[in-house]
């Protein structure tokens, strides 16, 4: 009996690591070998490339010849940098409402906030515009803004929220029977305390803004071009070996982030909750 | 508590006026009957029903939701279970590991993809070169190739939550399964999995109803010949500019995604209750 136990659980060692280093592999790898492929030297796009050259990086970084590129990143930038701050005053507002309302309206409001999460994105970009152009208004960074602001507001949400259910009830109400305010409460007791939820949430809001691809599918326009959508156009025309360079480019800009904001907030655990 | 709520008005506000209310726009201009959208009736609604095409279309989207997350949960578990029982250092590597495709664009990803699945990517060099195939593997424009991809690109969702239940799990409850004399699969199925439910089945939601939406991966890996909703609702908007079309099948593709999110996060519940029996001595 014994010894037929341990052939079992040897054939889960065997099985269980086999599948997740097959899944440490697949998460990994693609990413290396997009970086790599960044430095080739030659016009086609290939693993492993054919000798290195910063060539596709000047490329991308000439600002006459790129002058597109530039201009998408520069509005997918500018739109995420507004966008994260609008939903990052008023998700941590919100998020402060529902920790507080018990119950019933409690979930019922969290689940309303959180929907844009799970809803599908096409669907909304879509509904977006129809709403936008029948409301008369011409495509713009503003536009792009609002619609990026309710797909992102979630992040938020969630990682105040999670901060304020381990804030202890005691802090808040030993500062308040010393005479403090609710406003004075919240900025030296309660605040201190979720800033590092608010800082995280604002990081995954701005970078998922700049991912965003459902929402500026429909209300970008040539004027108002954003990055994504420009690499995919790269991608399905020609396979311009550039978008290899902004991808490189978009990976460094991530790990760096990544590092500073796991440093500032635990970025990592929150993310994990 | 009145001061409380205010504090979400401006938040219920901005859903109101840009989420609620598109939405409900969207709906209402599924039902004009003509591209001009100058009167009202269901013949959207019946060009979209009445077609059988339109039906597999859905089928296929809903398939490939189900199919990318099942591969998910294949390769993405057994890096939970893994996660679960590393050192914290290593589980601090491990998440750093998950995040970071997270983090890079979507875009990008499914680039990386192109760039691997290709005539002469790198699987294909790899084929080739070990004579396991005398042609180039055709990989790209097939749907197995679009599953492929879209499991790397949807794995990180799955497994944040799947990691944040894995790491709560009470170690004395396996210790417990393994001393009553529980193997180790016999563990995973009857304690690990139960416990770890709710976090699989938040993790598929998000999987599902990313995988389903994702118009760039779908038309760039899948290419034309594979057809799903998003590219139809893309087309019937941008290509064809009918938008009472376009906009019944958004809808279709809303509620279809919501009902299908809906049997998960039921079936979460389900599996999650098992746990409540009493453990088999």
């Amino acid at each position: 009996m014994a010894r037929r136990r341990s052939v079992g659980d040897l054939s889960y060692i065997a099985i269980i690591g086999l599948l997740a280093a097959i899944a440490l592999i697949v998460l990994v790898g693609p990413i290396l070998i997009v970086l790599a492929t960044s430095f080739t030297d030659s016009r086609s796009i290939r693993f492993p490339p054919q000798g290195f050259s910063f060539r596709w990086y000047e490329l991308l970084l000439d600002e006459v010849r790129s002058r597109q590129i530039h201009r998408a990143a520069g509005n997918t930038l500018q739109v995420a940098a507004i966008a994260a701050s609008l939903a990052t005053l008023l998700g941590t507002m919100a998020a402060l409402a529902v920790a507080r309302g018990a119950g019933r309206v409690g979930r019922l409001a969290d689940a309303f906030f959180m929907s844009p999460l799970v809803l599908p994105g096409l669907a909304f970009g879509l509904a977006a515009l129809v709403y936008f152009t029948l409301l008369e208004l011409r495509p713009s960074l503003e536009l792009l803004v609002i619609g990026h602001f309710i797909v992102i507001t979630p992040f938020i949400l969630r990682t105040v929220g999670a901060s304020l259910s381990q804030l202890d009830p005691a802090l808040l109400e030993a500062s308040r029977s010393l005479g403090a305010g609710r406003f004075r409460t919240f900025r030296r007791v309660t605040l201190p305390l979720i800033w590092p939820g608010i800082a995280a949430g604002a990081f995954l809001a701005f970078m998922a803004s700049v991912d965003n691809v459902p929402v500026s599918l429909f209300l970008s326009s040539a004027r108002t071009d954003m990055l994504p959508i420009r690499m995919w156009g790269m991608m399905e025309s020609t396979l311009d070996v550039r978008v290899a360079a902004v991808s490189g480019l978009l990976i460094l800009f991530a790990f760096i982030l990544m590092l500073v904001m796991e440093r500032l907030t635990g970025l990592t655990r929150r993310m994990r909750g | 508590m009145r001061s409380a709520w205010g504090l979400a008005a401006p938040l219920g506000l901005a859903y109101a006026a840009f989420f609620v209310a598109p939405l409900l726009m969207l709906f209402v201009v599924s039902f004009y009957a003509d591209e001009g959208m100058t009167r009202f009736g269901t013949e959207q609604w019946q060009r979209f029903l009445f077609d059988a095409f339109h039906w597999k279309v859905i089928g296929d989207t809903l398939l490939l939701g189900v199919k990318t997350m099942l591969a998910t949960i294949l390769l993405g578990l057994p890096l939970a279970l893994v996660y679960r029982e590393a050192s914290p250092f290593w589980q601090r590597v491990l998440l750093f590991i998950v995040v970071m495709p997270l983090l890079t664009s979507v875009v990008v990803r499914t680039f990386a993809w192109i760039v691997i699945l290709g005539r002469e990517g790198v699987v294909n060099q790899l084929v080739l070169g070990l004579g396991l195939a005398a042609e180039p593997l055709r990989l790209l424009q097939t749907e197995l190739g679009l599953v492929i991809s879209l499991t790397q690109i949807e794995m990180p969702l799955l497994l944040l939550p799947v990691l944040s239940v894995m790491a709560r799990i009470d170690p004395n409850l396996i210790d417990a399964s393994a001393s009553l004399g529980a193997g180790r699969w016999r563990t995973l199925v009857r304690v690990i999995l139960p416990l770890a439910a709710p976090g699989i089945a938040a993790g598929c939601v998000l999987v599902f109803a990313s995988s389903t939406t994702a118009f760039i991966s779908q038309s760039v890996i899948g290419g034309g010949r594979l057809v799903y909703l998003p590219a139809m609702i893309w087309q019937q908007t941008m290509v064809a500019a009918h938008w009472p079309f376009a906009a019944t099948a958004a809808i279709a593709l809303l509620v279809s995604v919501s009902a299908v999110i809906a049997v998960i996060a039921y079936a979460g519940r389900i599996a999650a209750g098992r746990v409540e029996m009493p453990a088999h001595g």
